[in-house]
Formats: C-alpha cells, sequence, structure tokens
C-alpha cells in the first residue's frame, strides 16, 4: 500500500493545476460547513450565556419562551404585568435570597429601555457567572440618571452626561409623543457583555414612574409636560407594576417548591420559569433553521466530493495509457484500483484539512470584529472534535467515491491489456 | 519445468465475434535465447504477446511460460507471474510521466517482492548501474523529467526496467520503430548485451526484417501462425 500511496502523490503532484482546483472546491464547501457549524455553537453558547446566577424569572402567566424572550432579550412584549404587592410578597419569600424587579415598555431610538432597581447591577449574572461591570461612570443615583449599553453608547456614540429623552413604547422612529420633556444624563456605560445588556438603557423603576406622570389613561394627558419636575421629584414615585422579577434563591434545593409555590400563587396569578430550561426550549424552536442551514452547507460538501469525481473521471482517458504501463511492469488490477481510490482520499484529506485550515485563520481574524460588530461569538480555539469528525468523514467519503473512477479504469486496464492503441 | 521459457502448442485465440488471429500448432524460446518475431502489424503479435505476458488468457491449446500453464493460472496468477519474471517494452510512451527516470526504472519492484529481492538491497543503486551500462550515465539527465528525454533515451530507460530485478523473459514490442537506425542498432546491441549478462531470454517482436542477424535466432510469425491473416 506504501507503493501506492508514493505513486498517487507523484500523481497528484503531476496534475498539480486541475488537482489544486479540485482541492480548492473541496476546501472551501468543508470551510462553509464548518463556518455554519461555528457560528451555530457560536450561537448556541451565546445564548445559553445570556444569563445566568438566576434560579427563577416571574412574570403574568403566558408562555414560557415568551417570558424568557421579553424579560432577557427583550423581545416581544409582556401582555400583563405583575402588581407591586405581589413583587414585595415575593421579594419577602424566605426562600428567596434577591429579586430584581424589572420594567419594560419604552424605547429610546430602537433601544429597549428598562426600568429596574440598584440590585440589578449586583445580582444579574452571564457568561457563566460574570457580574456586569462599569466601563465608565456608575449606577444611576438621580431619579432622571440612566446607565447604558455598550453597543448603545458606540452606536448612538454616546458618553457620560449625554442627555437622553425616552418613547413612550417600542417604536424606532420618534413620533414626538414621548418622553422629551424628561430627559435623561447618561451616568454610566457597561463594559460588552455579548448579551442583550448591550443593547439596553437601563434607568430606575421610579424614574419609569416619573415619566408617565399624566399618561395615567394610557395616552398622554395634554397638561403632562406642565408638571414641574421638582413637583414630579416630590410624588411618589413606587411603580404599581413590574413587567417581571429575576429571583435568586437562598438554597438550590427548593427551586422546584418555590416554583409551584409561585406558579399556584392565590390571588394574581403568576408564571415562574427557570432560564435553563425556557433557553433549552426555545432552542428547540430556533434549532429547525439552525438545522436547515446546516443541511444546506452539508450538501454544499457533497457538491466538493463531486468535484473529486469529476476531476479524476476526466483524468482517465489520457491515463489510460498509464494504466497499461503499470499492468505491463505487474500492477494487479486492484493496485489500479487502489492508486485511484487513494487518490481521491488524498484530494478529500488535504482539501477538507486546507479547510479546516482556512476556516480557523479566517476566524481568528474575523471573530473580534464579529463579536463587536454583531455580538455574535463563534466557537473558538483551535481545531475540535467536530473539525476532526469531518476531516474524517470527507476523507471517507471521497475514498467511496473514488470507487467509482477507480472500477472503470481497472476495467479498462483490464480490457486494453498491454496494447492501448493511441 | 519443461525447460522452455516458452513453450507453445496447438494455440488459437480469437477475439469476440472476429475471425481467429492466431492458430499457433508450435512455438519455443529457450532460455538465454534472444529470438526475433518478425511480423507486420496486424498480424496478431501484441496479441500473441499479451498471451504470453498472461493479461489475455489462452482459449483452445497450451501455452506454457516458465513451465507454467497459462490457461491454468487465474488471472491474478498470471499476473503475478508476469511481475515476477516478465519485462515488456513498448514501441513507445513507455514511461509513466509523473515519475523521475530512476523511479521509472524501480517501477517493478512496486509490484513484485521477488524482483525487489533480486536487485538486492541497493536497489537505486542497481538502477543506476544498468541505466550506465544502457549509456545513461549523465547524472543531469537523470534529474530531468522523463517527458523531457529524447525517445531513444526513453527507450533505454524501459530497458533498465524492464531487466530490473532479473527476469527471465524480456519482451520487447517494436521497441525501436521511432528509433533512427544508429540509435536502432545501438539500442539493440545494448539491449542483448544487457540480456546476455543477466541470464534472460528476448522475444523481440518488429516488422522490420533488417533487425534479424542481430538476434540468435529469428521466426517469420506468418510461418508459424496457420491463421494468416494479411495485414
Amino acid at each position: 500500500m506504501t507503493a501506492l500511496f508514493s505513486l498517487a502523490w507523484a500523481s497528484l503532484l503531476n496534475r498539480k493545476g486541475s488537482v489544486i482546483l479540485t482541492l480548492v472546491a473541496v476546501a472551501l464547501s468543508v470551510a462553509l460547513f464548518l463556518g455554519v457549524e461555528k457560528a451555530r455553537s457560536g450561537a448556541r453558547e451565546g445564548f445559553g450565556n445570556t444569563i445566568s446566577g438566576t434560579d427563577l424569572i416571574v412574570g403574568a402567566p403566558t408562555g414560557s419562551v415568551n417570558l424568557l424572550l421579553y424579560s432577557v432579550f427583550r423581545m416581544g412584549g409582556a401582555t400583563a404585568e405583575v402588581t407591586w404587592p405581589t413583587y414585595q410578597k415575593i421579594a419577602a419569600r424566605e426562600d428567596v435570597a434577591w429579586t430584581v424587579p424589572i420594567a419594560l415598555g419604552d424605547s429610546h431610538r430602537g433601544y429597549r429601555v428598562m426600568g429596574t432597581s440598584l440590585d440589578y447591577f449586583e445580582h444579574y449574572r452571564f457568561g457563566g457567572g460574570q457580574s456586569l461591570a462599569f466601563a465608565e461612570g456608575q449606577p444611576f443615583g438621580d431619579l432622571f440618571d440612566a446607565v447604558i449599553g455598550s453597543e448603545v453608547a458606540r452606536d448612538l456614540g454616546y458618553a457620560l452626561e449625554t442627555p437622553v429623552t425616552l418613547s413612550h413604547g417600542l417604536g424606532s422612529a420618534d413620533l414626538g409623543s414621548g418622553h422629551e420633556n424628561r430627559p435623561f444624563r447618561v451616568a454610566g456605560i457597561l463594559k460588552p457583555t455579548g448579551t442583550p445588556v448591550d443593547r439596553t438603557v437601563h434607568v430606575s423603576l421610579p424614574a419609569i414612574t416619573a415619566i408617565h406622570v399624566g399618561w395615567e389613561t394610557g395616552a398622554k394627558n395634554p397638561l403632562a409636560d406642565t408638571i414641574p419636575e421638582n413637583m414630579i421629584r416630590s410624588f411618589d414615585l413606587t411603580p404599581k407594576t413590574v413587567t417581571a422579577i429575576f429571583v435568586g434563591l437562598k438554597r438550590k434545593g427548593t427551586l422546584l417548591t418555590t416554583r409551584r409555590a409561585i406558579n399556584t400563587n392565590r390571588g394574581e396569578p403568576l408564571m415562574a420559569i427557570i432560564p435553563g430550561e425556557a433557553l433549552a426550549e426555545l432552542w428547540n424552536v430556533t434549532s429547525v433553521a439552525e438545522r436547515a442551514l446546516l443541511a444546506v452547507s452539508a450538501f454544499v460538501i457533497a457538491v466538493g466530493l463531486v468535484s473529486i469525481l469529476t476531476s479524476i473521471l476526466s483524468s482517465l482517458n489520457e491515463r489510460r495509457r498509464e494504466m497499461s504501463i503499470l499492468r505491463a511492469t505487474g500492477a494487479r488490477p486492484h493496485h489500479i484500483f487502489f492508486l485511484l481510490v487513494l487518490e481521491a482520499g488524498l484530494i478529500g484529506f488535504l482539501g477538507a484539512g486546507l479547510g479546516i485550515l482556512l476556516v480557523h485563520g479566517l476566524l481568528a481574524v474575523l471573530a473580534p470584529l464579529l463579536q463587536a460588530q454583531y455580538g455574535v461569538a463563534f466557537g473558538m480555539g483551535g481545531p475540535g472534535l467536530v473539525d476532526f469528525a469531518v476531516l474524517g468523514v470527507v476523507t471517507a467519503a471521497s475514498l467511496l467515491i473514488g470507487a467509482v473512477p477507480a472500477l472503470t479504469a481497472m476495467q479498462r486496464s483490464l480490457a486494453d491489456g498491454l496494447s492501448v492503441r493511441l | 519445468m519443461s525447460g522452455h521459457v516458452i513453450d507453445i502448442e496447438g494455440l488459437t485465440f480469437a477475439w469476440k465475434q472476429g475471425p481467429q488471429i492466431l492458430d499457433i500448432p508450435a512455438f519455443r524460446l529457450d532460455a538465454g535465447e534472444r529470438v526475433f518475431l518478425r511480423g507486420p502489424s496486424g498480424s496478431g503479435k501484441s496479441t500473441l504477446l499479451g498471451l504470453i505476458a498472461g493479461v489475455l488468457a489462452p482459449q483452445v491449446g497450451t501455452i506454457r511460460v516458465l513451465g507454467e500453464d497459462m490457461a491454468a493460472l487465474s488471472p491474478p496468477r498470471r499476473d503475478h507471474l508476469r511481475a515476477d519474471h516478465v519485462g515488456v517494452i513498448f514501441q513507445m510512451f513507455n514511461l509513466v510521466p509523473y515519475l523521475s527516470v530512476t523511479g521509472n526504472v524501480l517501477l517493478p519492484l512496486r509490484f513484485s517482492p521477488a524482483r525487489r529481492r533480486a536487485a538486492g538491497s541497493d536497489a537505486a543503486g542497481e538502477a543506476r548501474r544498468l541505466l550506465t551500462r544502457l549509456g545513461l550515465e549523465d547524472e543531469e539527465l537523470l534529474k530531468r523529467r522523463v517527458s523531457d528525454l529524447s525517445v531513444g533515451q526513453q527507450q533505454r530507460v524501459a530497458a533498465a526496467r524492464a531487466l530490473i530485478g532479473a527476469p527471465e523473459l524480456v519482451i520487447a514490442d517494436e521497441p525501436t520503430s521511432a528509433l533512427d537506425t544508429d540509435a536502432r542498432d545501438r539500442f539493440i546491441a545494448l539491449l542483448s548485451e544487457e540480456v546476455t549478462r543477466s541470464g534472460a531470454s528476448l522475444l523481440f517482436v518488429s516488422h522490420d526484417a533488417r533487425l534479424a542477424p542481430l538476434f540468435t535466432r529469428a521466426v517469420d510469425l506468418a510461418a508459424i501462425n496457420r491463421a494468416g491473416v494479411s495485414a
């Protein structure tokens, strides 16, 4: 076999031009597949990293995925809220260590605004236990202070002390019917987290109440803007409702009983979800699209493999003479067969290897950019299990596919014998 | 062992649905002989060589090569016999384009452990020795791509390849038809010398009757083949 291996190698070198083209086709197809796979696993990881350390998320009854989407991913909206007394009841439970209430519903130039307490900066965790950290400034101290995520700061060009006016509702356009009479100032800018926190404007809960003074009917009272700021500051700004509550427990062991207790709360109906569970559920929903993408890129690999077949088949005619020389010098039909199978396998192996190098090279260069620009985290690090699996599968498939031209060549060489007419 | 390197008796052969092209009552080639077999193209020479080399199987009659009845051997056994005991030189385009000169000479050793053993531990040295004897001693020449060699040089490389590992039988199929007279005579002289030195037998096929005196015996294919297909 080693004799054949060096023959196959020399034969490939002799046809560098077409072999390199085939290699590139295989390499690109493998790179595409692995790129999709890395983006997928990166997205999955980023997904799971969005929230950690929170044992339960509590909100008004809805779907668990929906609650997760609006409370953690700032997507969609709540149809109902949790009243303040009920929040206080949960916060006072003896098995609860901490709570972070959040109020959603307003936006700033397309970015969600979230009202919360100072506990948020202490207890919210992401990416396997990392705390939020400030790049500049500090948590909100004044009623009209805002803390913005890194992406908000970067995209809108905001620095500390920049005035910020909020809009009522979630529209990205400023419709003029907003809270422009109650400007905030940027008090702090968070460091990048790669989570929806980066795209959030954080204010205090009383601030949310304050900007809605005069909105009690659901629409803006024409007189709302006439109420002076110092008067608002003197109001009782305790919120009437919150959108959701992040809950940390004293002991993880009580997780299920606490959840059941909240879910079966008498009086106001509530729903408590375990973030990890809801994330898995959400992932199941999105994984259909992701699998489709993976399937498409797998087909691209198949196309790459077919190009190996084409390249070898088309070389067979001009190599007829070579085959009969090999036969005359003692090569058995199976030598001819394995020579061509080996050539196909070598192209597959080298092409896949090249593709893996390509993907890792590109990722090394582009991943930081993509992460910064789009918040897409790729599965990083050196070649992993997936890469070796792809290398193995592509090589095996090329060997198999090589059997087609190999059989043709073998049969031909038997028919040709020693006398190939040129 | 019958003692003959080639021993043909009552051999007939026809391609599928074609006329009979070989009908040879008897033909023998003994050890150490250098036989010239004359036949015009289309006289069934290539078919006969295919039968002797074992890539074709005889239909009627017997053909023994080194005592082995080719009809009784399976195709793989015939392949083994050829790999171990027969060197072949073609008319043209004898060399594998992607191997070096030495790589081409060493090619039979890849497929035959017996010839690998016969060539000794320094196979590359043996190849160089054969090439030198055949007049290809120039180191520069050996480094060139085989397609850059002249036809005469290519044929000498092919001769070295046929001789390496000391096969008992060397078959040459019109190896000189692309050479001019000088190169042709020199090639035959060198080949004969090396065949004699290694103790092999030579079956040299050509349409050119003028070559006959250069061999120990000359046979006209038309004289031994009753099928008598005319060119």
